[in-house]
């Protein structure tokens, strides 16, 4: 399914945090079709990186095109992505004081106010289905939910608008490897039928050998490798070692 | 009627005769953006008996699906059937399997006047309730300080000073700049009401009562109740979230005793001394009105006072003091105890802590008013 312009083109990307540089010339490629896994350790600014794209945060330098278009602005940033992109912050970030239905409703409000009221709720409930919840959650408030289902509810709601682009910000963490294999597999089936581009940060290397089909690695301040992950574990490179051949990564691995 | 007479650019559905009767064609791009339109023409379509054409559709996404399932679920017939593009195949698919696209039957919205009677009811059982709460919170308490009163090594005193310091000392500066005000205020108004009748120096006896008996106390409560309550509340409402209260529990210690009552002193100490400041500070606030607009000299205030304000005034005032801790502290710490979980619960009951105890300051002093009255003090 790729080929063409890369969705997401990032180039000599700098953000820095008073004295701390956390991108330094950050470069990177997201294709059209496919799902980037990001990876790194801690601090190595995997959010950062997402938020610059998103336009929630304004680089200290370089240049991020999305969908061809250079957003150095992050107003402008912000108003283009606001249809075109999904986000699934961490923690969900649903509206708390608003209903399941109404969460996933609401981008479709701001965005198109003048749908129906009845068309905005049988599509808003068609996204809570496609993400397999069931109809008794409409209803519900977020703090009613479990863990695992507030994901899904914040998953509706990042495709409420039709997203072309999807963001997602640790999605399967904490829950449970039951829970978080079904997430996955719903994300890739989702991903294939919608034929959504897929920037996902994570730590699960369950997630990573279940449904990347490439991996960007994060250190000393760019982009170390964007490529297979049959290639990135073979990189050299002390903390790529660390990660694919500790003794979680083995036990996640699906050949060993 | 021949489908290429059709030149339309936005998408939709059209009739079409064909070789074997009745045609629905859809074309163009079946998205979001044009949702509105589709919908009504997937509607206008009804049941129609005819057969689905999907091969003019150029772009599918799922909110597209969900309209395209409606057509196709009316007629009994497969999106396969209907000539859908392969490409889009999977999308319909994936919203055809999950979604059941019953029209959402929201329950009927209930009557305003039943929707009145429910909120009463639920407010007055709430009510009920949470009185209960707090007068089981209020005999608990009592019992662990009794216990502790016995017992005075289990109590924790740099626990208690350290609220004094936080409700009592650190609210000093505020007190004293409400009550100063007040006091010019009540002073003022005296003045404006009293002139007419030449009776100026009654100003100095209208402060005086008021600050002993009612303002400095309740002043300071009322101030407490703002600033201290909330806090007690959120304190604890955190530390209930993060889970701090269950470790205290395990660690074998009890809640009221290492929470509570620490705070429950620090406050029954600390209001007492605030009343007092505040009501110097209301006199204080008088004294300068009067000094500078009243024609009042300092030492004819001094004496005034001296010679209306007796000690019964001073105590009607400050036997309220305990009562308002008791009630500021218990009420503070009991809806911090009731936070549940989130973020969102710790705020709604800190408002809750703040406007109940502040409620139960006021109707306490107005009982105490009538009651004072009465047996003629």
């Amino acid at each position: 399914m790729s080929g063409g312009e890369p969705v997401i083109r990032v180039r000599g990307l700098v953000n820095r945090f008073g004295a701390d540089l956390v991108h330094d010339g950050l470069d990177l490629d997201v294709p059209r079709g496919e799902i980037l896994g990001v990876v790194g350790g801690s601090g190595t600014g995997k959010s950062v990186l997402m938020r610059s794209i998103l336009g929630l945060r304004r680089p200290t330098g370089g240049r991020i095109e999305v969908f061809g278009e250079r957003l150095d602005d992050p107003e402008i940033a912000q108003q283009r992505m606001a249809r075109r992109a999904g986000v699934l912050f961490q923690d969900g970030a649903l509206f708390s004081s608003l209903s399941v239905i109404e969460n996933v409703e609401l981008p479709m409000r701001t965005q198109y106010p003048d749908l129906p009221r009845q068309l905005r709720r049988d599509l808003a409930r068609s996204k809570i289905q496609l993400t397999g919840l069931p109809d008794s959650a409409c209803a519900k408030m977020p703090s009613e939910l479990s863990g695992g289902m507030r994901k899904r509810v914040a998953l509706a709601r990042s495709l409420a608008l039709e997203p072309e682009l999807l963001f997602l910000d640790e999605p399967t963490a904490g829950l449970d490897p039951i829970g978080a294999a079904e997430f996955d597999r719903l994300l890739r089936t989702l991903q294939q039928a919608l034929e959504l581009t897929v920037f996902l940060i994570t730590h699960d290397l369950d997630t990573l050998y279940a449904i990347c089909d490439r991996i960007a690695v994060l250190a000393d301040h760019r982009v170390l490798a964007n490529a297979s992950l049959d290639e990135v574990e073979r990189l050299d490179h002390p903390w790529v070692r660390d990660y694919f051949q500790g003794p979680r990564a083995r036990a996640a691995h699906p050949k060993r | 009627m021949p489908a290429e007479a059709h030149t339309e650019r936005g998408p939709g559905l059209r009739r079409a005769q064909g070789d074997d009767g009745d045609r629905i064609e859809a074309f163009g791009d079946w998205t979001l953006l044009h949702a509105i339109t589709l919908a009504d023409q997937v509607e206008r379509t009804g049941s129609r008996a005819a057969r689905l054409d999907f091969r003019g559709i150029t772009r599918l996404d799922a909110s597209g699906a969900l309209l395209l399932e409606r057509l196709t679920e009316r007629r009994g017939q497969t999106a396969r059937d209907a000539g859908l593009p392969e490409r889009w195949q999977r999308v319909f698919e994936a919203v055809d399997q999950a979604c059941d696209d019953r029209p959402a039957d929201d329950p009927p919205d209930e009557p305003a006047w039943r929707q009145v009677l429910e909120r009463i009811g639920r407010a007055t059982v709430e009510i009920a309730t949470s009185t209960r709460e707090l007068f089981g919170f209020l005999g608990l308490t009592l019992h662990r300080l009794v216990r502790t009163l016995l017992q005075p090594k289990r109590l924790r005193l740099t626990s208690v000073v350290h609220h004094i310091e936080q409700t009592g000392l650190d609210a000093v500066p505020l007190l004293i700049l409400l009550a100063a005000l007040v006091g010019a205020v009540i002073a003022f108004l005296g003045a404006t009401v009293l002139a007419d009748f030449g009776a100026e120096l009654f100003v100095v006896d209208l402060v005086a009562f008021a600050f002993a008996r009612e303002f400095g106390v309740l002043l300071t409560a009322i101030l407490l109740a703002g600033r201290t309550a909330s806090a007690f509340c959120a304190q604890i409402g955190m530390m209930k979230s993060r889970e701090e209260i269950d470790a205290i529990r395990i660690l074998g210690l009890d809640t009221v005793e290492v929470l509570v009552l620490p705070r429950l002193i620090a406050l029954l100490i600390a209001l007492p001394l605030l009343t007092f400041l505040a009501t110097l500070a209301g006199l204080f606030g008088g004294l300068v009105v009067s000094v500078v607009s009243l024609d009042i000299n300092l030492s004819l205030y001094i004496e005034r006072v001296e010679q209306t304000l007796t000690l019964r005034q001073y105590l009607i005032g400050m036997i309220k003091a305990p009562i308002f801790a008791l009630v500021i502290a218990l009420i503070g710490c009991l809806e911090g105890l009731r936070v549940s979980g989130t973020a969102q619960s710790v705020g709604e009951h800190t408002t809750t802590a703040v406007v109940r105890s502040i409620t139960m300051v006021i109707v306490i002093d107005a009982l105490a008013a009538i009651y004072f009255m009465e047996i003629g003090w």
